[in-house]
């Protein structure tokens, strides 16, 4: 039995995080709590920062040293660590940022369930770039999406954006470890050549740099600024496209790799509901309603939300009449699955803001209602 | 004569600072105090945030981190906590750390962590065209304080000194000597090393202070900088419009990586 918030420390220590760095926000901080415990014992390093900024950087710090490095942190929280999520991405540093959310704007329901920031983990940080950002319903998922945080982290050289919502971390419920052994972790991959025919961001098939450690022999250059394959700035207008081109390619030609979905008894359903998170607990259970009172309800669970998961939603808005997109704000995702179905079915959103969550009951009624 | 081509990257040259700038003698005296001190290329990290002065590592063959504004300090926590046995030296401005970073750099002193840090001090932000910063003193003009400057300047070493840093020096680029068995000094020290330097800026600074020649500006810091030595037998008229260099705090505090390493030895279980 544990809290969502502990599985989430577990499943990075099992995926090798060896370093955090955080600052106290409700109702993340026990994540920093557990991993000031447990680093420590397993020879890592846990530091409290400053503040949220501070935090960020700091992780990325330790990540350019090869070390595996995660923070956490809520909504307000996240907004302040959008400038070095950015420079993550732009740098092509593995980080995993955990996002514990709760209700804003501002401050906004510190202690209650919600899930705000959604659109912010895509668009919160200036510039374009390709963003993974994974959620998880459960302490169980929480385990094993942190790990795969890292594992996504580490394959494609890019910050991982983790989704938890209030209840998803607070919820203490049962959680199986499997063996160590059993568990897919990836590591980041090593330079194919010396140090003296290195290039950091040498262009490559797949797009994904090999960033050596530092301290390591090879000596090169890391930076915010738009870089060529040497890591130092230019202004070349070639070598500007080049990156930031890349940046958004790097994910969308691995989309068939990182994008993963449930579906539950979504073929012959009329209606299919889109629901994330926590609310996809309440979805599971209003599907099973639905259906005991004869209404064909399939429910769609993405567990990556970015990139988004296109191709499953346009499939399922070509076999149901009518999708509902139930939520913990007002049509953040609702949106991009409209976007998604092409106008070809009407898409109902229930967002609830009230700081409570939605009930199975709730999206049974939405069902009969559009049916 | 010493060959600072073996530590530069010639490739990236020429640099990009203004002429009359004074970045390029910390630069010098900083790769002087390297070599002596023999500290490996390989086990080097230099971390800058932005500004004229954070521009630094990008012309030294080390490992190079150049962050975002204001986050050197945040940065350079991340990769010494990580690592403790890697020299991590932050090159800074005084907007970068005292104003959009003054946060970290407080903290990063009361945490006494192993790092060397070069403030290049100019009074002003230059990268950006000349708008005042926390250092640019009462009445000077910049380009945000058109009419001279309302606020009173942070004093930044004794900032440090304050927060809890076991090393804060101060120089300048007149006393280019100076300056680099300052820098040396601070590379040596475990624990959070300042050096303060004082450097002109005539583009930005001195072409709004009646200082637009850069050897006005290097005569003024000749003028005005003071030895230790010097600066007690002085009275207190005598130190106005002065300020002095050299090694204003030197203490033994306890060094945060290595009291978290300690705390590993206690507490490991995975063994």
């Amino acid at each position: 039995m544990m809290q969502g918030n502990q599985a989430c420390a577990e499943g990075a220590v099992a995926a090798g995080c060896r370093f955090f760095a955080g600052y106290p926000i409700t109702p993340s901080s026990e994540i920093a709590e557990y991993l000031s415990i447990m680093l420590p014992r397993i020879g890592g390093r846990f530091i409290q920062m400053e503040d949220e900024i501070a935090a960020m950087g700091a992780t990325i710090g330790a990540s350019l040293t090869g070390v595996k490095a995660m923070t956490a942190t809520s909504g307000p929280g996240f907004s302040l660590k959008q400038e070095n999520i950015g420079y993550a991405s732009m740098a092509e540093v593995p980080c995993v940022v955990v996002n514990v959310m709760r209700g804003g704007p501002s401050t906004g329901t510190p202690t209650l369930p919600a899930q705000m920031d959604v659109q912010q983990a895509r668009w919160g940080s200036h510039g374009d770039r390709g963003v993974i950002a994974l959620t998880a319903k459960s302490a169980q998922e929480t385990f094993q999406q942190t790990i795969r945080a890292f594992n996504l982290a580490e394959r494609y050289m890019t910050p991982v954006i983790l989704l938890l919502d209030e209840i998803t971390g607070h919820t203490t419920e049962k959680v199986v470890i499997p063996e160590r052994s059993t568990l897919e972790i990836v590591d980041r991959a090593a330079p194919d050549e010396p140090p003296g025919e290195y290039l950091p961001y040498r262009l490559t098939d797949d797009c994904i740099p090999r960033l050596a450690p530092f301290g390591t022999g090879y000596r090169y250059n890391v930076t915010g600024l738009v870089h060529n394959e040497t890591g130092f700035p230019t202004n070349d207008s070639r070598d500007i496209a080049c990156l930031i081109e890349r940046l958004t390619k790097k994910i969308e030609m691995h989309e068939d790799d990182i994008v993963q979905w449930n579906e539950v008894m979504l073929d012959d359903a009329e209606v299919g509901i889109f629901a994330y998170g926590s609310v996809a607990r309440s979805a599971n259970a209003a599907v099973r309603l639905c259906r005991e009172a004869g209404l064909r309800a399939g429910l769609l669970e993405p567990t990556v939300l970015w990139p988004f998961p296109t191709k499953a939603v346009l499939e399922m808005a070509r076999r149901v009449k009518v999708i509902v997109v139930p939520e913990l704000n007002l049509g953040q995702m609702a949106r991009e699955v409209s976007l998604a179905a092409q106008c070809s079915v009407p898409v109902r959103r229930l967002g609830r803001v009230d700081g409570n969550p939605i009930t199975p009951q709730q999206i049974v009624d939405l069902v009969g209602e559009v049916l | 004569m010493f060959d600072y081509l073996k530590y530069v990257r010639e490739e990236n040259f020429p640099h990009i600072w203004c002429s009359g700038c004074g970045d390029g003698i910390v630069l010098k005296a900083l790769l002087r105090a390297v070599d002596k001190l023999g500290i490996d290329r390989d086990e080097a990290v230099m971390v800058s945030g932005i500004g004229c002065s954070s521009r630094t590592p990008g012309y030294v063959d080390v490992n190079t981190l150049h962050t975002t504004h204001g986050r050197a300090l945040a940065f350079a926590t991340g990769v010494k906590s990580a690592k403790p046995h890697l020299t991590v030296i932050v090159v800074t401005g005084d907007g970068d750390a005292t104003a959009i970073g003054g946060n970290h750099f407080i903290h990063a002193a009361r945490r006494n962590i192993d790092l060397t840090v070069l403030l290049y001090n100019n009074y002003i932000y230059g990268m950006t065209g000349g708008q005042c910063s926390p250092t640019t003193p009462r009445g000077a003009r910049a380009s945000t304080a058109p009419f001279g400057n309302l606020e009173p300047p942070f004093n930044i070493s004794g900032l440090a000194i304050a927060a809890g840093a076991s090393f804060v020096a101060r120089g300048d680029v007149y006393n280019a000597k100076k300056l680099e068995t300052l820098i040396l000094k601070a590379l040596q020290k475990k624990g959070f090393s300042l050096v303060e330097v004082v450097t002109p800026c005539p583009t930005a600074y001195g072409r709004r202070n009646r200082m637009a020649n850069p050897v006005k500006m290097m005569e003024h810091l000749r003028d005005t900088a003071v030895s230790m030595e010097k600066w007690e037998s002085m009275s207190g008229e005598e130190r106005a419009g002065k300020f002095r260099t050299g090694v204003l705090c030197d203490v033994e505090r306890p060094e945060y990586t290595e009291e978290y390493a300690r705390l590993v030895e206690e507490v490991r279980t995975d063994r």
